[in-house]
């Protein structure tokens, strides 16, 4: 089937209410109900963020971020290759003032280097955001908690908002919390991999026991995860692989807009009791003999 | 004549005529100081101050800039 690319152009909220069917309808509906998203003192319309990494090109990254409909936009923090020096950075495809953009840590062994890699990404000169990760494996990219903690008490204290990339460890995140970070972020599996929600358990219970906003970060594969996920009651979803490496990555990134809508929207419906036996939707009365 | 000057900038030696401000080595090097960060010798020099710090002979040079992530 031939998909008009346009189909899937969603853009800022507002404008997003003029769009047609499902989308405007779930919009409003949504939006009756819920509350904006808020971090570190700031509203965000969408509560679907997005990675900007492994697009097969910049065209393709840009349209699916617009797609998605996210505010907030991850990058990395590299060396400029000094070979090559025009165009490489992101920002010569992405407008900074139409995203906000969220720097990374991604790649940092020790907290020693985050804290480094944060000082770089804030001089820049966008926010004072930043997504806190510290690596603690290569195999598996599971966050390295030590240094996490150390990291994030050092950035809070210079004045960061620290979202940070944790496992699905309640007492990381109440710890994590009690540091001052704007948000916890935990897994729903390694980064990359596309298995989903691992541990619903575990991510429930620590939007549960948390006061700060709680977004899942990584692991989610297709629009059924990223509902689900939302569906357990987080404030966000970020993710960039799912949406990336998709075959046809705008129209990935426009499900996964609708999808984090949906489970959003379900969690505050609240849904029916599960049931072990069946209970029949038509009356028993009024039966012909 | 200015002494020459060796630089290793993002982990690679660099020679140059002579110590000049990191503006100049911006210059030098085509760059934006709007879109990049410096650090020299592992401490950050704030874009304001480019033009009045002094790039040396063996100092360390890293330029960074935001790239696609996740």
């Amino acid at each position: 089937m031939e998909i008009r690319s346009n189909w899937f152009t969603s853009s800022v909220a507002g404008e997003r209410n003029e769009s047609r069917g499902i989308q405007r309808m779930s919009t409003t509906a949504a939006a009756a109900i819920d509350q904006p998203l808020i971090i570190g003192g700031r509203e965000f319309q969408s509560r679907l963020m997005v990675g900007t990494g492994k697009y097969a090109d910049n065209d393709t990254m840009t349209r699916a971020i617009d797609a998605s409909g996210a505010d907030i936009v991850t990058v990395a923090v590299r060396r400029v290759d000094l070979d090559r020096t025009k165009e490489e950075g992101i920002l010569f495809h992405l407008d900074p003032r139409k995203y906000f953009l969220l720097a990374n840590t991604a790649g940092c062994y020790t907290a020693e280097d985050a804290i480094r890699y944060a000082r770089l990404a804030r001089e820049a000169g966008f926010n004072e955001f930043i997504k806190l990760e510290v690596i603690g494996d290569e195999e598996t990219l599971l966050p390295d908690v030590e240094g996490l903690l150390e990291s994030a008490r050092t950035l809070v204290k210079e004045g960061f908002q620290v979202m940070a990339y944790t496992n699905e460890d309640l007492i990381t995140a109440l710890k994590l919390e009690d540091v001052g970070c704007a948000a916890i972020m935990p897994l729903a599996s390694p980064i990359g991999s596309g298995l989903g929600l691992i541990n619903p358990y575990s991510v429930r219970t620590i939007k549960r026991r948390l006061s700060a906003p709680v977004i899942v970060d990584a692991g989610v594969g297709t629009a059924s995860d990223a509902c689900v996920t939302m569906e357990q009651g987080v404030d966000g979803i970020l993710m960039n692989t799912a949406i990336a490496a998709a075959q046809d990555p705008v129209a990935m990134a426009r499900a996964m807009g609708l999808a984090v809508e949906a489970g959003r929207l379900a969690y505050l419906a609240g849904r029916m009791p599960r049931r072990e036996i069946a209970v029949p939707s038509s009356p028993s009365k009024g039966m012909l003999d | 004549m200015p002494d020459p000057i060796t630089v290793v900038i993002n982990g690679q030696q660099r020679e140059f005529g002579g110590e000049m401000s990191l503006s100049g080595l911006l210059k030098a090097l085509d760059l934006d100081p709007q879109a990049v960060v410096v650090e020299l010798n592992k401490e950050i020099v704030r874009r304001p101050a480019l033009g009045d710090t002094t790039v040396r002979d063996g100092d360390q040079v890293e330029l960074v800039h935001f790239v696609g992530g996740g």
